[in-house]
């Protein structure tokens, strides 16, 4: 369970995260909606200590995430940025690879590689391991980040704009394989996404923050109401239900 | 390339380079040695095999190293300000302690290079626009300000003449007794294969190496560590190499990719076969006289370097 108690922080004495407090329950995926700059990808960067925050608690399974040895946590505990802009020529094979350092550290034994093969595998990434990552299209390559994910095995996966610059086919791909993730493998996606029938179609729950505040949390059919998206951004979305699904319409 | 073409080209070199030369040894005499050919041998031209191949390895490898720590394929010992902090913390040397022994001007060339490299490192955090060529541009002016000033001092000690020694590359000073220092360089490289795979995820950012359970500062000061050291040791007994630590990890990028653990031994004797090669010619293009090596590596690298530039788009560099 990832749990925030009180977070607070703040850039230049302005408050980018203003008292936020949340609990995640296991084997589910969250999505993080709200406008730009309502601080999801700080919030998201906080709970994988990529960010230091500057008040309130934040553990994982109990553990306080600032006191927890780095390489501990990098085993319980992984984020992938939409910054991960990567300019090294790897190939794909390489940078699932350097998923196992956390228990390899560097010197892969039979099972890390077992590890590697499953996650190419799983994100079918076999044909093309070899190829170096500035080869691929932009959704070859989210593929070969997210397959590092999962050979760094974490409970906890964290995602910021996994989406960004895929098109559709790509999209739907991706949050398949993370609804397979959390259904088959039993993991906890946190993710902040962009598109709100994403995060309506493929998500347990969803956090909508505004100004760096949570205006409000819970259950996907909760969040995704007309009131509630009025409030978050400020624009009349009207929302129709098809196949069981709550799609809106903003257009 | 494979690594086999890389040990056979060595080897060949090796071989050349010992036999070359103004006094007469031929392989053919290795068996019955006169005792002048013995001396020539062990005092001149096997210390001058011995601190080519260091050089060339570790200069390489260090360019190597500080490209994947500053993410950008244009830095090097030449163009982080290094090499001169390395050039200045000898003078000091000299200023300070007139009697120096080359122990203790290496290590006071070490601290001004780690400190040059560190303020680089600084300057680069610091700066908002991370262009390719803006970066090295800056460390090529942060090296020259460093530069002014040993000249600065120099002229006011009259130590103008010595300080343009280490300016130049120069293999042909080299002969038992003055060069032993450069075997600091060997275990520090064997430290940088076991550390390879950390420069590599250091190299992808602080934020993935964090992830990854990885401590992003002690990798990094590691290597800024290890590129001081050996460019101190290498400026002290054979000179400024330029351009070596630059062309040499570029090439090797291109077919063996960034992975440290792929392209380290490539690019160790890749260096070395580079600069045996250019000290060969060198010494045979004016024979009996020599050109220092330097001008060899500076006109072959520098020409090497302006094709990389052109070709960088394909290369994706």
């Amino acid at each position: 369970m990832v749990d925030l108690k009180n977070v607070f922080k703040s850039y230049n004495k302005k408050n980018v995260i203003e008292d936020v407090s949340l609990e995640i329950t296991k084997g589910t995926i969250t999505s993080f909606i709200g406008p730009n700059g309502a601080g999801k990808s700080t919030l998201i960067s906080m709970i994988s200590r990529l960010i230091a925050k500057d008040n309130g608690a934040i553990t994982i399974d109990g553990q306080d995430i600032m006191h927890t040895k780095n390489n501990e946590l990098a085993k319980k505990i992984s984020i992938l940025k939409q910054s991960n802009a990567i300019n090294l020529k790897l190939t794909i094979r390489e940078l699932v690879s350097f998923g196992r350092f956390p228990y390899s550290q560097g010197k892969l034994k039979k099972e890390d590689n077992e590890k590697i093969d499953e996650a190419i595998d799983y994100m079918e990434l076999r044909d093309i391991q070899d190829k170096y990552l500035d080869e691929l299209s932009g959704g070859q390559r989210q593929r070969a980040h997210i397959a590092m994910v999962i050979a760094q095995d974490t409970e906890y996966i964290l995602l910021d704009e996994p989406l960004n610059n895929l098109d559709m086919r790509h999209s739907v791909q991706i949050m398949k394989t993370l609804r397979k993730l959390v259904n088959e493998m039993g993991k906890t996606i946190l993710l902040v996404i962009h598109d709100i029938n994403f995060a309506s179609c493929y998500s347990d729950q969803i956090v909508a923050l505004k100004d760096g505040k949570i205006v409000k949390q819970g259950r996907t059919c909760d969040v995704i109401d007309k009131c509630v998206l009025k409030d978050i951004y400020d624009m009349d979305i009207d929302i129709k239900e098809i196949d069981n699904r709550r799609i809106c319409v903003y257009f | 390339m494979k690594i086999r073409y890389l040990v056979i080209a060595l080897v060949v070199f090796s071989f050349a380079s010992v036999f070359i030369g103004v006094s007469n040894v031929s392989p053919l005499d290795l068996f019955n040695l006169t005792e002048a050919q013995q001396q020539v041998l062990l005092v001149s031209r096997i210390p001058r095999l011995f601190s080519i191949i260091i050089a060339g390895m570790s200069m390489s490898i260090v360019g190597l190293i500080m490209q994947q720590l500053t993410r950008n394929k244009f830095v090097s010992p030449t163009t982080a300000g290094t090499l001169d902090a390395a050039r200045l913390g000898i003078l000091v040397s000299m200023m300070v302690f007139t009697a120096a022994s080359p122990l203790q001007k290496m290590l006071v060339s070490f601290v001004f290079a780690l400190l040059g490299t560190f303020i680089f490192m600084k300057i680069l955090e610091k700066i908002k626009f991370k262009d390719a060529i803006f970066i090295p541009l800056i460390g090529l002016m942060f090296g020259n300000i460093i530069g002014s000033i040993s000249t600065f001092f120099a002229y006011q000690n009259d130590l103008i003449q010595n300080m343009s020694s280490w300016m130049q590359g120069d293999f042909s000073m080299i002969m038992s007794g003055n060069y032993e220092l450069m075997f600091v360089s060997v275990p520090i490289l064997i430290l940088a294969y076991i550390y390879a795979d950390k420069f590599t995820i250091a190299g992808m950012g602080e934020d993935f190496s964090k992830n990854l359970g990885l401590n992003y500062r002690q990798v990094v000061n590691l290597g800024l560590i290890i590129s001081a050291l050996v460019t101190a040791s290498v400026v002290l007994s054979v000179g400024v190499i330029p351009f070596l630590g630059l062309i040499i990890p570029n090439i090797v990028t291109i077919y063996q990719g960034d992975h440290l653990k792929k392209s380290l031994l490539h690019t160790a004797l890749l260096g070395a076969v580079f600069v045996l090669f250019c000290d060969i010619i060198g010494r045979v293009i004016i024979y009996p006289y020599e050109i220092p090596i330097s001008l060899t590596v500076g006109v072959i690298g520098s020409g090497i370097f302006i094709y990389l530039l052109l070709r960088r788009k394909k290369y994706g560099l």
